[in-house]
């Protein structure tokens, strides 16, 4: 798959999710990670190769997918509800899934993701960077997505407040169980969240590796403090090491004894 | 800080006293050198001579600055609604943009003065051609902020609205015209000070043979009549006159900004 000469070129991107899997991508910047999400949701066009979703091409799917940005791109017009609800006053349909009101469904997914109602009355200027991600999430959720790109969305914020994040939005996909397909520079937060890690190279940009992570879910935050957590991160950082092309590619990975002593 | 103002109230004063003072000294000064140079009234008329002049034309004086206002209000609103109109086909397509932009940019160039007397000959003197006159000078501001705002529009909001399947309508009633606003809001400021100064061009060039004359043809009146204090009289009158329009859409401006686009 090629792409055009400005951005990232894709080749060798073998790579086919199945419904309801959560995966990661990771790889060095420029490595085409982005470009492969907006391929995806249909927003570019592939100048050579086949990518499908849900059988058809990406801009034909009936798969409703919803996208969130690392910027939260909230409108600053309007309030938290109006940004939430602005997915639902777009397209043909204009009306809510499941005979749901779309004030009550937008009630509804504000709270899904910690925020409270008193929340939905304020201005994403009156919104910490963590608050604002969270009605970015709302946003994409409220259409009730089968398919959720996110590009890095958690990447401007403090790591506990990653931490916490994560925490959430795993609760939310295994509620939902929605395919997600999850980009970042994170190792831990990858592994952490996804069922399976693909490591991507850069120029052009190609899948070196799909690692497994067998860990069952609800996954709580103990995980982390996992030996197991931590052998898996180190070796989808070895992988990403090698696609960053960083010489030294055997890197020593932390085991129990390690972690004992710390 | 030993000199730190102590409220709101001090600060103003702080700023609101010194030019104050400085209005008060040139006015002296002013005075003075009419007296010490005895400069003849028609030349150069005293402060207090034009303050006679505007108490006594007062009710003529306060006739054309409303008669002004309402041709600059109306030309402003004219270029107001149409510079958004045009703007909405600018932000439609980038050919229509390139096509048409050096058109928009005729209006921007063109010497109002050398255009009127067209305008005069096309609609006839009067309340009309005044309006259009004063709308063609203040179209330009309007239509290139506008357009500028309904274009640079984040390309992941462009994404996020595709995504969702948004219509080219939608797109630009949800998108393009609420990002255009603040910048709407900079071309209406400049526009609205261009306004008086089309009113005023248009009432000196067709501001004749009307009952309710304007401004504009009050100065050119008394400049062929060597009224000079009363010509003073009628500038004082058309700057307290484009400094409250501009003002007010100053307030109006700042008041949408702060409520709704987060600027302080």
């Amino acid at each position: 798959m090629s792409y055009g000469d400005a951005l990232p070129s894709l080749a060798g991107i073998d790579l086919s999710v199945a419904k309801g899997e959560f995966v990661s991508i990771v790889g060095p910047s420029g490595c085409g990670k982005s470009t492969l999400l907006k391929l995806i949701a249909g927003l570019r066009t592939a100048t050579s190769g086949r990518l499908t979703v849900d059988g058809a091409e990406p801009g034909r799917s009936q798969c409703k997918a919803a996208f969130v940005f690392q910027e939260p791109n909230l409108l600053p017009w309007r309030t938290v509800a109006g940004n939430v609800r602005l997915p639902l006053e777009l397209g043909q349909s204009g009306k809510a899934s499941n005979n749901v009101e779309p004030d009550e469904l937008v009630e509804r997914t504000i709270q899904l993701v910690g925020l409270s109602l008193h929340d939905a009355a304020k201005r994403p200027s009156e919104l910490s960077g963590g608050m604002r991600m969270r009605v970015s999430l709302a946003r994409s959720l409220v259409t009730n997505p089968e398919i959720m790109l996110l590009d890095e969305p958690f990447a401007a914020l403090d790591d506990i407040l990653r931490q916490q994040l994560n925490e959430e939005l795993q609760r939310l996909w295994w509620n939902k169980r929605w395919t997600g397909l999850f980009v970042t520079h994170n190792v831990s937060e990858a592994v952490f969240l996804s069922q399976r890690v693909f490591v991507m190279s850069r120029s052009p940009g190609t899948i070196l590796e799909s690692i497994e992570i067998p860990f069952d879910f609800p996954r709580t935050p103990e995980l982390r403090a996992d030996p197991e957590f931590a052998r898996l991160t180190g070796v989808v950082s070895g992988h990403l090491r090698r696609a960053a092309g960083i010489a030294g590619t055997q890197v020593s990975i932390a085991t129990a004894e390690a972690t004992e002593d710390a | 800080m030993p000199d730190a103002p102590k409220s709101k109230t001090a600060l103003l004063f702080r700023s609101v006293a010194p030019p104050l003072i400085l209005f008060v000294v040139l006015l002296g000064l002013w005075q003075f050198c009419v007296w010490w140079f005895e400069l003849k009234p028609f030349l150069v008329p005293g402060p207090i001579r034009v303050a006679s002049a505007a108490v006594s034309t007062f009710g003529k004086l306060a006739a054309a600055t409303k008669v002004s206002a309402a041709a600059a209000l109306s030309g402003f609103a004219a270029s107001l609604i149409t510079g958004v109109v045009i703007a909405f086909f600018f932000s439609q397509s980038r050919l229509i943009r390139i096509s048409c932009y050096p058109y928009a940019i005729f209006l921007q160039t063109v010497p109002i003065v050398a255009i009127a007397p067209l305008v005069i000959n096309w609609f006839g003197s009067g309340f009309r051609s005044i309006v259009i006159i004063t709308f063609v000078i203040s179209l330009f501001p309007i239509i290139t902020s506008t357009t500028t705002g309904m274009t640079a529009v984040d390309p992941e909001l462009l994404d996020l609205f595709r995504l969702n399947r948004a219509s080219r309508w939608q797109i630009w009633l949800k998108l393009r015209l609420p990002n255009a606003v603040p910048h709407l809001i900079t071309g209406a400021r400049t526009s609205s000070g261009l306004s008086v100064v089309g009113a005023l061009v248009g009432e000196y060039f067709a501001g004749f043979g009307v009952n309710d004359y304007g401004l504009g043809f009050l100065i050119g009146r008394n400049t062929s009549q060597m009224r000079t204090d009363e010509l003073f009289a009628a500038v004082i009158a058309s700057t307290l006159l484009g400094i409250t329009i501009f003002g007010a859409v100053s307030i109006v401006g700042a008041f949408i900004l702060n409520r709704w686009y987060d600027v302080k």
